[in-house]
């Protein structure tokens, strides 16, 4: 690790493990991740994939070893910043995780009202947010009502509207069918040309190679190993 | 950001009605006998101290009692602490009083020798010596005086009357205590399943990064909204049933007797703001709970 791979780095992870009781669901992880890094995670079904995402957005504690995120150790995060650290996040699940009785509209908003944005700077955002992800005519859809590509793209308006830095999708196009998928690949792409790093966990090889960027191998919760596929860009709809 | 953690505790509101409404009419319950207590309590006191007012020491004289020591005897019982004023009552002019206000029953003292009242000193009490236990010590101290032959403190009643009103204040500062707690746990133990029903939606707050105050405040607001419209509920129906009674009072038996009034503005905000830090504490202990986890 050089200097310079250190000031780059907004995620390093030190010998990091994460256990459920008896059963190790991450072992001895080390890695770092810089700035604009487009990183795909992959590996098959309960290979850490998910467990190493929510570790990073501390929906779960590390059980041994040291994550920095943006030069900040999130063991010693006090409980009262971990929701400044969460803001540098745009998290994207596979389940979409809206909230069911609210409109798109006030789904988008949340984060913005959340970071105590004043109303009007909150109106203007969410439509042009809405607007880029193609879902400005269902402002006042609730999500049920909505198809999954539409209910995604929304869970990626919520994510890009506060401008992080990182973007963690969990299998963002796990339950999508290909326009779906390809629609909202184009949108994680968009976001990573504007200077986000973008981690997506996914074990679909074919959605691995058409889209390249660095690629880490997790098996059994071991880091297998990391490589680059060329990356293809489809700007189509910025 | 006020406005819109209200909006969003009116929209909780609508949106679990059912839940709401029970713990709006636990607390209105709750409140109302509360409030009914303390509407009880301030009129019972106040008949209780008008009465008190009226507390005198009656001193009956011994039949060869010399006229010629009373002004002695006045001034040595003026002296005690307790003593506002001494008046001299004569048998004359007691008997004159009787036949004044027995004017039905004349004939009674038609046939009288001799005036069979014995002279009298009425002694007032002063202000800080209305309570019960003060006249019984007074009643000693005169009753060991030579020239008196027997003391009278007509009220005796009112003494038990105090004894029994104190015990049930007692009872009524418990049972109120008690209610006010019953009020703040079945507040955070609903609260607690409005929380539970939204626990997906707090969990995606939490996730995008809305701090805890962000999702606590809407619920201290549904608390403290509960609360105020719970106490409003109570005081609204206990003035019902004080008007309907005050009424009947005014026109019946006890007419002229009690002047019953309701709460003071002043009480009435300190029970709408009881009430609401009922609704404020259910919240809390909820949320405190709840996101503990």
């Amino acid at each position: 690790m050089t200097d310079t791979d250190e000031k780059r780095s907004i995620i390093r992870m030190f010998h990091v493990h994460r256990n459920y009781g008896t059963k190790k669901a991450l072992i001895d992880i080390t890695l770092d991740i810089f700035k604009n890094d487009f990183v795909l995670l992959t590996g098959a079904s309960g290979a850490g994939k998910t467990t190493l995402l929510k570790l990073l957005y501390l929906a779960e504690p590390v059980s041994e070893g040291q994550v920095l995120i943006d030069g900040m150790n999130i063991s010693r995060i006090p409980r009262k910043r971990v929701a400044f650290l969460r803001r540098k996040f745009g998290i994207i699940f596979q389940d979409y995780k809206l909230i069911a009785n609210r409109n798109v509209f006030d789904n988008v908003s949340l984060v913005l009202e959340a970071a105590g944005k004043k109303r009007r700077l909150i109106q203007k955002r969410v439509r042009g947010v809405l607007r880029l992800v193609g879902m400005e005519d269902r402002l006042t859809a609730l999500p049920p009502s909505l198809s999954g590509g539409e209910q995604q793209r929304v869970a990626v308006a919520r994510a890009i509207i506060g401008d992080p830095k990182i973007i963690l999708a969990d299998e963002p196009t796990g339950s999508l069918d290909d326009d779906s998928a390809n629609i909202i690949m184009k949108l994680l792409n968009g976001v990573h040309i504007r200077g986000a790093t973008v981690i997506i966990a996914t074990h679909d090889k074919a959605l691995i190679r058409k889209t390249g960027g660095r690629v880490l191998l997790l098996k059994q919760g071991r880091l297998q190993g990391s490589s680059i596929i060329e990356k293809h860009y489809d700007n189509s709809i910025f | 950001m006020i406005i819109l953690f209200f909006k969003r505790a009116l929209k909780d509101f609508r949106n679990n009605r059912l839940l709401n409404l029970i713990t709006l009419l636990t607390i209105s319950l709750s409140i109302l006998i509360v409030s009914a207590f303390i509407l009880f309590f301030i009129n019972t006191s106040e008949i209780m101290n008008f009465w008190k007012k009226g507390l005198r020491v009656m001193a009956y004289l011994k039949s060869d009692f010399p006229p010629s020591q009373l002004t002695a005897l006045s001034g040595q019982i003026q002296t005690l602490p307790a003593v506002e004023t001494v008046r001299f009552i004569s048998k004359e002019t007691a008997l004159n009083q009787l036949k004044s206000q027995m004017k039905r029953q004349a004939s009674l003292f038609e046939n009288l020798d001799k005036n069979p009242l014995p002279d009298a000193l009425e002694i007032q009490l002063n202000a800080k010596s209305q309570s019960w236990e003060k006249v019984e010590v007074l009643a000693t101290q005169i009753e060991a005086l030579d020239a008196v032959q027997e003391v009278e403190y007509g009220q005796r009643w009112l003494g038990r009357f105090t004894q029994i009103f104190n015990l049930f204040r007692l009872t009524g500062y418990t049972m109120c205590g008690i209610f006010f707690m019953a009020a703040v746990f079945i507040v955070a133990n609903t609260i607690r399943l409005v929380i539970y029903s939204r626990r997906d939606e707090i969990e995606i707050m939490r996730l995008v990064g809305a701090a805890e105050h962000f999702i606590k405040i809407p619920f201290y607001f549904q608390g403290l909204m509960q609360g105020a419209a719970g106490a409003g509920i109570a005081l609204a129906v206990l003035f019902m049933a004080y008007w309907s009674m005050a009424s009947n009072i005014e026109q019946g038996f006890f007419s002229g007797l009690f002047n019953v009034r309701f709460l003071s503005p002043l009480m009435a905000a300190l029970i709408i703001l009881l009430s609401m830090l009922v609704g404020w504490l259910g919240s809390y202990i909820s949320l405190k709970q709840y996101l503990k986890r």
